[in-house]
């Protein structure tokens, strides 16, 4: 199968391209960022996915699949270009793949589109709605980008589209969003709240995007690893100490004193658990995580 | 040297005790039914230590300060998914905490009560947290109903804050029951075990609750008693279970508000059994 990763320079588009390789694909990748030690049999094309020579890849090679990984959730990009990459990207992409024929499109999103708040159950289903913006506003461009790719299941019969929405990941690479939460010796918590933290293996992730793939699968799937574990023991196993903060001072001490940047609209995710129920894609699948949650939070402290 | 004698003696005797408690709850925990992982937790989040460290002191309470007898524990099934429903009472829910406690010390084999507490506690910080670790979870119902489908116990007092607010004047008389557990009942088809707290009205004797200043700790309401603050007195309690009360049908049956009255009126029955019974007692 010819399958384009969108975001394949990012450390899960990496290990995502490999493993198709693996599988026997043949890949291609779009990217503005380099992957300079990329293998030579994978092709890709240094472009926004809005410019001439990403729609010419999908012209010229008529890929059997896409695996749209191109979303970013970092403090310091503008939103306009944030809104740029995960909104426009996202339909402009499904627009490829209805003109030049693509059968199969994998959208890979977040757990947190569906919000941290007290008030929501733990193991979210995929018929509970997005409602993350309400209290992080930040993640607005995520959510309409998931939903968007949602539409397509209607919007474009001939595209078989699934959309993924994946727990945090971790691993040795260290990096994504709770690796970046992680990254420092010491750990922001809000004081007098533990929330349960999801996560699953990044190896776990790929094979669980490579599955949805390979099964062909159709529909908005929650994807996760182990069970969750709270921010407290997290801290603990990555080797990190625990800062819990007032509330009040929270995010005014964000990007200070060593401790990790993240949005303001963050805290309630940091406060509060957001734990989603993986059964379907689980049952569709047959998909196992192989690495528990020890395993997951060793692999990160010792980068292996 | 003989009073500081006494003193190491009693302090060594105390930490042995605490030892001692802390590896029976190991013990109970190990045959009850929460699936803990490696780290001590469970999917819900449910702690082990928090459980472990906190049995010796919820023991001494269950059985020296309360003096908590069960009746009919033995209604309660061994295994497989349950609800315990029952009456709200005494301003603060010490009742949801001995029932708790009950399930594990005086059933066998040891089950954990999951008990489903209002949304305000899951805002309140550090109250939140410790009731989260202790297997407290926000009354939701897609909770609830995930729980249950995981054949858990949960424990659930359909008379809400209303009921753990009344007055003391209206001591056991129960509030409107909200039909929330009997729709759970009826979807997950789980039996509901019907029981009755006696003993909670008269430890914290509410005689005047402020919505004022439960808005400043983040509750609905802060409760008087006759002494000022709602610290419990040591009144002997008694738990009584009812044999489990199975249902069938759904919710938009036209007998479903009867299907609810008679859990309530059960639950009643089973007050007033204890009321008389500890009469007679305190009578002989």
């Amino acid at each position: 199968m010819k399958v384009v990763v969108t975001g394949i320079s990012t450390i899960l588009g990496r290990l995502v391209a490999n493993r198709l390789l693996e599988l026997g694909h043949t890949v291609y990748g779009i990217d503005l960022r380099p992957w300079r030690d990329a293998p030579r049999n994978i092709e890709i094309i240094k472009s926004d996915i809005r410019k001439k020579p990403a729609e010419e890849l999908f012209r010229t090679k008529q890929p059997d699949a896409v695996i749209h990984m191109a979303s970013i959730a970092q403090t310091g990009q503008k939103y306009e270009e944030r809104y740029r990459i995960n909104l426009e990207s996202t339909r402009i992409l499904f627009q490829y793949c209805d003109n030049y024929g693509v059968n199969q499109a994998v959208f890979v999103g977040r757990h947190t589109v569906y919000g941290a708040d007290p008030d929501y159950s733990l193991y979210r289903t995929e018929l509970d709605p997005p409602l993350g913006g309400l209290t992080f506003p930040e993640l607005n461009d995520l959510i309409t980008a998931d939903l968007y790719a949602s539409s397509a299941l209607w919007r474009y019969p001939n595209v078989n589209t699934s959309i993924l929405r994946l727990v945090y990941t971790l691993g040795p690479s260290r990096r994504g969003t709770l690796g970046n939460f992680l990254k420092g010796p010491t750990v922001p918590t809000v004081l007098g709240f533990e929330p349960l933290f999801q996560f699953m293996h990044e190896k776990d992730a790929v094979e669980a995007i490579t599955t949805a793939l390979e099964k062909n699968l159709h529909g908005i799937y929650n994807v996760a690893g182990p069970q969750p574990v709270p921010l407290s023991a997290l801290i603990e196993k990555t080797g990190r100490v625990e800062l819990p903060i007032p509330e009040r001072w929270y995010p005014k001490a964000l990007g200070r004193f060593g401790l990790p940047k993240l949005f303001a609209g963050s805290v309630n995710h940091i406060k509060y658990s957001v734990v989603i129920d993986d059964k379907v894609f689980r049952d569709v699948t047959g998909f196992m995580h192989k690495h528990d949650e020890i395993d997951t939070m060793q692999s990160f402290r010792y980068g292996q | 040297m003989i009073v500081i004698s006494i003193i190491k003696q009693l302090y060594n005797r105390a930490l042995v005790g605490l030892y001692d408690d802390v590896q029976e709850a190991d013990e109970l925990l190990e045959k009850s039914d929460i699936p803990f992982n490696d780290l001590g937790t469970d999917p819900f989040g449910i702690s082990r230590n928090h459980i472990k460290y906190s049995y010796p002191i919820a023991k001494m309470i269950y059985r020296h300060y309360f003096k908590v007898k069960t009746y009919g524990i033995q209604n309660v099934p061994a295994e497989g998914r349950a609800m315990l429903v029952g009456n709200h009472s005494g301003g603060l829910p010490v009742d949801g905490t001995m029932v708790a406690i009950s399930m594990v010390l005086d059933h066998d084999p040891p089950r954990y009560a999951i008990g489903m507490v209002d949304k305000f506690a899951g805002r309140m910080p550090v109250t939140s947290a410790i009731l989260a670790r202790m297997g407290q979870v926000t009354g939701l119902r897609e909770q609830a109903e995930k729980l249950l489908n995981e054949e858990r116990l949960l424990m659930i007092f359909p008379e809400g804050t209303r009921g753990v607010g009344k007055l003391y004047k209206d001591r056991y008389n129960l509030v409107e029951f909200t039909s929330g557990f009997m729709r759970l009942a009826l979807r997950t088809n789980t039996p509901i075990i019907p029981f009755a707290f006696i003993g909670g009205e008269e430890a914290i004797k509410t005689v005047y609750r402020s919505k004022k200043l439960g808005k400043m700790f983040g509750a609905p309401y802060f409760p008087f008693t006759p002494y000022g603050l709602p610290l419990p007195m040591p009144v002997s309690c008694q738990i009584r279970y009812g044999e489990p009360m199975y249902f069938e049908g759904d919710e938009n049956s036209p007998d479903f508000e009867s299907k609810v009255l008679e859990v309530k009126n059960k639950v009643a029955d089973l007050i007033d059994i204890g009321l008389k019974d500890r009469e007679k007692e305190a009578n002989s």
